[in-house]
């Protein structure tokens, strides 16, 4: 018995201290949003703010004419916004399709076409990031939404048609076979049949390309400069990159950046998870 | 090894397949086949006419440079701690989720938060806790007495780089988690009753019969943390910016440096095409590793 205790004792412990690191420092992130100025700046550090406010989220959300920063803000996250919209739309309509052909129909080429498609998921910006540019740069595209989304393709679209692949094999075959013995045609079947029966698949798989789309970096920072197409992950790196920081309005854009992220992962927990595992267990 | 293929079949499947088989030769294909391209070329962006063919001069300049390998060096360093650390805290915690005990339902979901905040929110926040004047590590640290003064912690080299190393492994342990926990959860319960008639103790029964187990998953979750490893750059441009004295330059932020700062992008492309071969090797162990999988 005694042996027992002790060890349900080492699990609480260890479930604490997990958590504990899980949470502290995103948690610190939004302490430090709703400090005011003096306590973030006084030495040693104030870990409970003494006045908590939440001024900045107003500043922030509703008065973004106010400073040259928050305005910046407030247009990077409709630009974030716009963008993984449509390239959520884009890419769930061409994968979808696309993983059909591979998860169900036989086509000379079939193998090396699906696996080239998986490996370019791996790849990173830096690959394709230069001819790209130097084609941007030629008609005119530097530091538009239109370009961004284009370039969010090369990584949403492998792994969108991944994830459906996987998605679509689960579902069995004899709801297709009969709605085409009915006299339905191949798309009839695909639209109407196959596509409301993989509505959860079809779900995560926007989720993940809103995400990651919501979450790029790299081709936001060298391809867009101004309101016309800066993206919140950028914005966010300015607050950081200047010399006199506002570690405030830097914390409060910080949390509201990762809201959306949050909330679906929250929501779409056992879709994100299926998702995540899609690759690395199922195959 | 022939297959009858359907007619109407595959003219479906070329139809389904042709508007994203376009978009991807367009955008990834043939850039990639540009880069090598341009990789073989002098090729200032300042002179952008003036654009000799030089051959594999780009990649022997690299090969002679020792600022490239200072950065491969770095590169190898962050991928193997980061990677080999969050794989240890991956399966140790996704074990301990595994227990049943009450409130382990609330930690599933907590435990998921850091891998839903964004790549350069993750660096905005540790850079603020890293912070020299104001910083939560000093606060923490100084009242706890381990420390009588504040420090700079990004100032010194390789201690930054341990640094950004944690900010990763934070950030990205959940996706660890996960994998390991969806393999966990399909082993059945009775091979670990089985283990413990047998007489085998929790460290036997783990290296016995959890580890074996684990292994397809653990080696998936390894090859695919490992290319994001090697391509790190977001949380090292938003932490340190390379710095301080190139200790946390790695080789991609080397050739970002390369083709957006110095506009050299030529010796870019040869840096972005090392890059891009790399991580193809590992896309076709990835690839092999799920193959072999699928077959038993």
């Amino acid at each position: 018995m005694g042996k027992k205790l002790g060890f349900k004792i080492f699990i609480y412990t260890m479930m604490i201290v997990v958590g504990f690191i899980s949470l502290a420092p995103f948690l610190w992130l939004f302490i430090s949003s709703i400090s005011t100025n003096n306590d973030l700046l006084s030495v040693p550090t104030k870990f409970i703010p003494t006045h908590p406010t939440f001024h900045r989220y107003y500043e922030l959300l509703f008065q973004s004419g106010k400073t040259e920063s928050t305005k910046m803000f407030l247009v990077a996250m409709k630009n974030s916004l716009i963008v993984a919209t449509l390239v959520t739309i884009i890419t769930l309509t061409l994968a979808s399709l696309a993983a059909y052909a591979f998860a169900r129909l036989n086509f000379p080429g079939k193998t090396p076409i699906q696996l080239s498609i998986l490996a370019t998921r791996m790849l990173p910006a830096l690959s394709t990031i230069i001819p790209l540019y130097i084609f941007a740069k030629r008609f005119g595209l530097i530091d538009t939404k239109f370009i961004l989304i284009i370039l969010y393709l090369t990584f949403t679209l492998p792994f969108a048609i991944w994830m459906m692949i996987g998605f679509l094999q689960t579902i069995p075959k004899e709801l297709e076979e009969a709605a085409m013995i009915d006299g339905a045609t191949r798309m009839q079947t695909l639209l109407k049949v196959v596509f409301p029966l993989a509505a959860s698949g079809l779900t995560a798989t926007a989720i993940f390309a809103f995400m990651l789309s919501w979450d790029e970096f790299f081709f936001a920072l060298i391809f867009t400069s101004s309101y016309a197409a800066k993206t919140i992950p950028v914005a966010i790196s300015e607050f950081t990159g200047r010399h006199l920081i506002d570690y405030g309005m830097m914390c409060t854009g910080g949390v509201v950046a990762s809201i959306p992220p949050i909330l679906l992962t929250m929501w779409f927990r056992n879709y994100i998870v299926k998702g995540l595992t899609s690759g690395a267990v199922k195959g | 090894m022939w297959k009858v293929f359907r007619k109407e079949e595959v003219k479906f499947a070329y139809w389904l397949l042709i508007p994203t088989l376009v978009v991807l030769i367009l955008i990834i294909a043939y850039p990639i086949v540009d880069t090598f391209y341009l990789s073989l070329h002098r090729y200032y962006l300042t002179r952008p006419h003036f654009r000799p063919f030089i051959g594999f001069k780009n990649y022997l300049y690299f090969l002679q440079d020792e600022e490239f390998w200072a950065s491969i060096k770095r590169t190898l360093y962050f991928m193997s701690v980061s990677v080999a650390l969050e794989l240890v805290f991956g399966i140790l915690i996704a074990l301990l989720l595994m227990q049943k005990v009450k409130g382990m339902g609330l930690l599933k979901t907590l435990i998921i938060l850091p891998w839903a905040v964004p790549t350069i929110v993750n660096g905005a926040i540790w850079k603020w806790i890293y912070n020299a004047d104001y910083g939560a590590l000093n606060g923490l640290l100084y009242r706890l007495g381990i420390i009588s003064k504040y420090k700079a912690w990004l100032a010194d080299p390789f201690t930054a780089l341990n640094f950004v190393i944690i900010a990763d492994i934070w950030h990205t342990t959940p996706f660890v988690i996960i994998v390991m926990l969806a393999a966990l959860t399909t082993v059945p319960d009775s091979l670990y009753e089985a283990a413990k008639i047998d007489g085998a103790g929790a460290v036997r029964r783990f290296f016995s019969v959890t580890l074996p187990l684990l292994t397809p998953a653990i080696l998936v979750a390894l090859v695919i943390r490992t290319v994001e490893a090697f391509r790190v750059f977001d949380i090292i441009y938003v932490i340190t910016r390379g710095g301080p004295a190139n200790g946390t330059q790695v080789i991609a932020y080397q050739a970002y440096l390369e083709t957006f700062s110095y506009l050299h992008l030529g010796k870019g492309s040869a840096l972005s095409f090392i890059i891009s071969i790399f991580i193809m090797v590992l896309a076709v162990i990835y690839i092999k590793l799920l193959y072999n999988k699928v077959e038993y």
